[in-house]
C-alpha cells in the first residue's frame, strides 16, 4: 500500500471528500474552465482580484481525486496571494508534480508538497495540475476553456 | 483442443467446458508472463485491444525474415510468395466470416476505416437532402462521427434508437424510425461500454423487409462470438484485427459483392486501377478497387495466424467459456458495497463496465494498475452512452477468453483495496 498511500494521502482525501472554497464566487471578476476530455475532469476557477492580489477564490467541477483535491489545496494556497506569486508557486508545483525542475525542496510549498507523489504517476500529472492552469487561464483573463488535450 | 461435440458444434459440450484450459491457453501468449509494479499481470483491457499468442508474433517474424516482398506487382519469386501468403489471408477471413466470395473481403486498416469507408463511398452516393441513418444510442464514436460528416455534407439526418437503462436496444422505438427516407441502417453488434449483445438479426429483418441496408460494427462482437455474414444476411461487417488477438493496423471490411460493385472507390492509389491514363482511369475490381496502395501485407497475414489460431480453440467454445466467467464476474463485483455496473442487459459478452460511489473511474484505474491489474478507466470513446446513464466515466474490465477466475478474483481484492484507501 505503501504508493498508494503516498499518492492518496490523507489529505489528498480529506480534501476531496470535503472540497474547501467550493462555490460560484460572488462577485467574481474573473473566472475560466478548464477540461481533462480523456477523463471527464471539469472545473471552473472563479477570482476576485483586488489590482494585482487574489482578494477571494473559489471553484467548482467535478472529477476524481487529484483533480479535486489539488483545485481545493490551491484556492487555500492563493488567497491573498499576488499574480506574480500566484505564478511563482504553478511553476514550482508543476516542477514538483512533473518531477522536473532543479530538485528544489517540495516543503517550500507548504500544503502542496501533499502532491510530491504524482510524478510516480505520469498520467496523474494533467489531473493535478488541470487546476493551476484554469487558475492561470482566469489571471489572464483567457475565455476560452482550457484543455489538457 | 478438437474433438466431436455432442451437439455438432452449434453448442458447446460440457466436455469442451471442462477441457477449455485457460491455464494451458495462457501459455500461448507470452506478454501475459509479464510483472507490473512487481506483480503479476491480469489483464482486463481486451476491449481496447487484445495480446496477441506466440504463432501470430512467430508469422510475422517469418513473414518479415522469409516472405518480405510487395503484392500483386513482381513476377519474382518473393513477390509470389508474398502475395499468395496475402490472398490466402482473405480467404482464411471469408471463411471466418462465412462470407460467399473472397472478393467481398476488403483489407482495411481497422473498423473506423471500414466504417468510413461505407459512409464516404455507399453514403456520399445514396444520401440525398432530408434521408436519414439510424444508428443506436451505444455506438462508439467511430459509428457515429463518420455518419455525422456524411450527413452534414448531404443535409440528410442522423436517427438514434434509444436505450433502457439496463443497456438494451428499444426495438419499437428503432421500428418506429424506419421510414421511407432511411437509406442505412449502422449498429454495433456488441457494445464496447456496456457488454450488450443487440439483437442484430431482427435488426437486419426489420430493415430488410423495408430494402434498407443494414452495416454491424462488429469490432466488439468478433472476439468473443462465431460470426456468420451470410446468416446475419447483413450488407457490410466491419471489424478490427487488433481486437481478434492479431496485429494493430490490419482490420476487414465485409460487404455484399452487389452493393461494392455498384460503390465508387474510396481512396485512390496503386492497387487500385486496371489502367491509367491522364484522360481516364478503369478502376480495378473487387475487392482491390478499395485497397489503394500498398496494403497491411504483415498485418493481414498475422491476422490470418490469429483466426486460424482461434478456430483450433474454437468460437463455440470461447463463447460458452467467457460466458460462464462473465456470470462469474457479475456475481463477483455485484456483491462489492457501492459498486453500480453500468450496463446490466440480459444478453452480454465481455464486458464489467461499472462506477464506485464516492471513487471516480480514474482512481480506481490507478490503484487497480498499482496490483497489477489492467483495466480501462474513461468514456470509452462513447461519451453518448455515459450521458445516457449520467456518469462521467466508468472502470471497465473486459475479459478474453485466456482470463482466468483467478483474474477476476484479484480485480475484486484491488477494488475492494480501492475502497479500503478512500474509506
Amino acid at each position: 500500500m505503501s504508493d498508494l498511500r503516498e499518492l492518496y494521502q490523507q489529505v489528498i482525501l480529506d480534501h476531496y471528500k470535503k472540497p474547501r472554497n467550493f462555490q460560484k464566487l460572488e462577485g467574481a471578476n474573473r473566472h475560466a474552465e478548464g477540461h481533462n476530455p480523456l477523463c471527464g475532469d471539469q472545473i471552473t476557477v472563479y477570482l476576485h482580484m483586488d489590482g494585482e492580489v487574489i482578494r477571494e477564490i473559489s471553484f467548482q467541477g467535478a472529477g476524481c481525486a487529484i483533480s479535486q483535491s489539488a483545485a481545493s489545496l490551491m484556492t487555500t494556497a492563493l488567497k491573498g496571494k499576488t499574480k506574480a506569486e500566484a505564478k511563482e508557486l504553478f511553476a514550482r508545483f508543476h516542477d514538483m508534480v512533473t518531477g522536473e525542475g532543479n530538485g528544489a525542496d517540495p516543503m517550500e510549498l507548504g500544503k502542496l508538497a501533499v502532491f510530491c507523489g504524482v510524478s510516480e504517476f505520469p498520467v496523474r500529472v494533467k489531473c493535478a495540475s488541470l487546476p493551476w492552469h484554469t487558475m492561470r487561464a482566469a489571471l489572464e483573463g483567457q475565455d476560452d476553456a482550457v484543455s489538457t488535450e | 483442443m478438437k474433438h466431436a461435440h455432442s451437439r455438432g458444434g452449434e453448442q458447446p459440450c460440457q466436455d469442451c467446458l471442462v477441457g477449455f484450459g485457460a491455464d494451458k491457453i495462457r501459455e500461448d501468449f507470452p506478454i501475459l508472463w509479464t510483472k507490473v509494479h512487481g506483480k503479476p499481470l491480469v489483464y482486463l483491457d481486451n476491449a481496447a485491444t487484445t495480446q496477441k499468442p506466440q504463432v501470430v508474433l512467430d508469422a510475422l517474424t517469418r513473414y518479415y525474415t522469409e516472405e518480405n516482398s510487395n503484392v500483386h506487382r513482381g513476377v519474382h519469386f518473393l513477390s509470389q510468395v508474398a502475395t499468395q501468403a496475402y490472398e490466402s489471408g482473405r480467404t482464411r477471413v471469408r471463411q471466418f466470416l462465412n462470407a460467399a466470395h473472397d472478393r467481398e473481403i476488403i483489407f482495411t486498416r481497422g473498423t473506423t476505416e471500414g466504417i468510413n469507408l461505407v459512409a464516404q463511398s455507399y453514403g456520399r452516393k445514396h444520401l440525398r437532402a432530408g434521408d436519414e441513418v439510424i444508428i443506436s444510442a451505444m455506438e462508439h464514436h467511430s459509428n457515429i462521427v463518420p455518419w455525422q460528416m456524411v450527413c452534414e455534407e448531404k443535409g440528410a439526418h442522423l436517427k438514434v434508437i434509444p436505450i433502457n437503462d439496463a443497456g438494451e436496444l428499444l426495438l419499437d422505438e428503432y421500428q418506429r424510425l424506419l421510414s421511407d427516407r432511411t437509406r442505412l441502417v449502422s449498429v454495433v453488434q456488441v457494445s464496447n461500454a456496456l457488454g450488450t449483445v443487440n439483437p442484430v438479426s431482427d435488426i437486419i429483418g426489420l430493415a430488410h423487409s423495408r430494402g434498407i441496408p443494414v452495416m454491424v460494427d462488429g469490432a466488439q462482437a468478433i472476439p468473443h462470438m462465431p460470426v456468420d455474414v451470410r446468416a446475419l444476411d447483413c450488407d457490410f461487417y466491419a471489424f478490427s484485427g487488433h481486437k481478434l488477438f492479431g496485429p494493430t493496423g490490419i482490420g476487414v471490411l465485409y460487404g455484399k459483392a452487389e452493393l461494392l460493385e455498384a460503390m465508387p472507390p474510396y481512396q485512390g492509389g496503386g492497387d487500385m486501377i486496371s489502367a491509367v491514363s491522364f484522360e481516364k482511369t478503369v478502376y480495378n475490381t473487387l475487392p482491390y478497387k478499395f485497397e489503394a496502395g500498398t496494403p497491411n501485407i504483415a498485418g493481414t497475414i498475422g491476422l490470418a495466424a490469429a483466426i486460424e489460431y482461434l478456430e483450433k480453440v474454437g468460437m463455440h467454445q470461447i463463447a460458452a467459456y467467457e460466458a460462464e466467467l462473465l456470470a462469474y464476474g457479475t456475481e463477483l463485483l455485484t456483491a462489492i458495497p457501492g459498486l453500480h455496473l453500468i450496463g446490466t442487459a440480459k444478453e452480454k459478452a465481455g464486458v464489467l463496465s461499472f462506477v464506485l460511489d464516492g471513487i471516480h473511474a480514474h482512481d480506481i484505474g490507478t490503484i487497480l494498475d498499482l496490483d497489477g491489474v489492467a483495466v480501462r478507466a474513461g468514456h470509452h470513446c462513447a461519451m453518448p452512452v455515459m450521458k445516457r446513464f449520467g456518469v462521467p466515466a466508468t472502470a471497465r474490465a473486459s475479459l478474453a477468453f485466456y482470463n482466468t477466475r483467478a483474474d477476476l478474483d484479484a480485480l475484486a481484492k484491488a477494488i475492494h483495496k480501492a475502497i479500503e484507501v478512500f474509506a
